[in-house]
């Protein structure tokens, strides 16, 4: 009984995580300019690693694999906020400009919506 | 001193996690490397309440668990924006004031504006965060300012 | 179901990769290739359950540190004016400015 109940609530956390995935994927295709697909990156790092390490955890109940799981877990949660800072600082130095929605406010300003 | 024990502390219990062995050779490789990256560390001067934060031990849980609730909440908004109406985002930078007194709890918020998506912190400097956001609506809920509230009372 | 994860982190590389080659930034690229490799990491985990070898994980948490630290080094190294001046670089700026 409780393995098919950890069964199936790890098919439902590895298929929400392949979704958010998918998700994150078609947002870097399909957004604008690199800040937007920053954010659509965000999603594939947090929620979706988060929830595919989850559903692993509960594939397999051997504490050794379950702690080395949640090493990569935190990991990907500690670098990659660092990463896209510091990837968001760089571009913004060497002079990337961010495409926005308020009309610009200073001197040839960006495009508007599109 | 107690920085110093806890670091060792740390590397012993990574270093069982990885390896799983032990043998003799492998615990004393292990106890080496441990007085090796203690050295550097002293070396470096990295050990005090900044790399190892003891005193938010108690604080942080609370924290996580709401941080973790509002990540999922914005994963959703920004998900049904990549599907269903990638037109109507209205990407949006602004600059916030922050209330945080230490350099730890200023990291732990730019920190947690990064992680939730929608929201990137693209500049610290002093007392003010530069953030982008890919919806203006979500820049309005930090300027409201719940979870500058939550970190400031975390580092007290 | 670890199949069905394994194809859809499949599919959300080749996305990757298709930023990676579309650009129209450098900035562009390297988000995309930071994206790739954090989905290595996923993949490589994934795998390790599919084939029943849980020690795929050590690998997958070596190659996360090394995904950051190529990451951190391209930042560092474009902050140089090298790569300031590539020519898809100025076309974008000079349209979004």
């Amino acid at each position: 009984m409780m393995d098919i109940i950890m069964n199936i609530s790890s098919a439902v956390f590895l298929l929400i995580g392949s979704f958010l995935c998918v998700s994150g994927g078609v947002g870097i295709l399909r957004f604008p300019d690199l800040f937007t697909r920053m954010h659509a990156a965000g999603v594939t790092d947090t929620l979706a690693s988060a929830m595919i390490l989850t559903g692993l955890m509960l594939q397999n109940p051997d504490g050794l694999v379950i702690l080395k799981l949640i090493i990569i877990l935190l990991m990907t949660l500690f670098i990659s906020p660092t990463a896209s800072h510091a990837l968001a600082r760089a571009a913004m130095i060497n002079g990337l400009k961010p495409m926005l929605d308020k009309p610009a406010d200073h001197e040839g300003g960006m495009s508007s919506k599109t | 001193m107690r920085h110093t024990v806890y670091l060792s502390l740390m590397l012993a219990i990574f270093w069982l996690l990885n390896s799983g062995h032990f043998s003799l050779l492998m615990i004393s490789l292990g106890i080496l490397s441990i007085f090796f990256v203690l050295y550097i560390a002293h070396r470096m001067d990295v050990l005090d309440h900044e790399s190892q934060p003891l005193h938010l031990t108690l604080k942080l849980p609370a924290y996580l668990v709401w941080l973790i609730k509002e990540i999922i909440l914005s994963n959703i908004t920004v998900v049904k924006h990549i599907w269903f109406d990638n037109k109507a985002i209205s990407p949006a930078m602004q600059v916030i004031n922050i209330s945080q007194a230490t350099d730890v709890g200023k990291v732990i918020y730019a920190n947690s504006i990064t992680l939730t998506p929608g929201t990137v912190s693209v500049e610290l400097e002093g007392g003010k965060i530069t953030v982008h956001a890919l919806l203006s609506e979500s820049l309005k809920k930090l300027e409201a300012g719940e979870m500058d509230r939550r970190v400031t009372e975390l580092e007290k | 179901m670890l199949t069905a994860a394994i194809i859809a982190i499949l599919v959300v590389m080749i996305m990757a990769i298709t930023r990676a080659i579309m650009g129209p930034t450098l900035y562009d690229r390297i988000l995309a290739v930071n994206m790739f490799g954090t989905k290595t990491v996923l993949l490589i985990s994934v795998l390790g359950f599919a084939m029943g070898r849980p020690e795929f994980l050590d690998i997958a948490i070596v190659y996360a540190l090394i995904n950051f630290i190529s990451v951190i080094a391209v930042l560092r190294h474009s902050d140089k004016s090298i790569f300031k001046t590539t020519q898809a670089d100025k076309k974008s700026m000079q349209r979004h400015s």
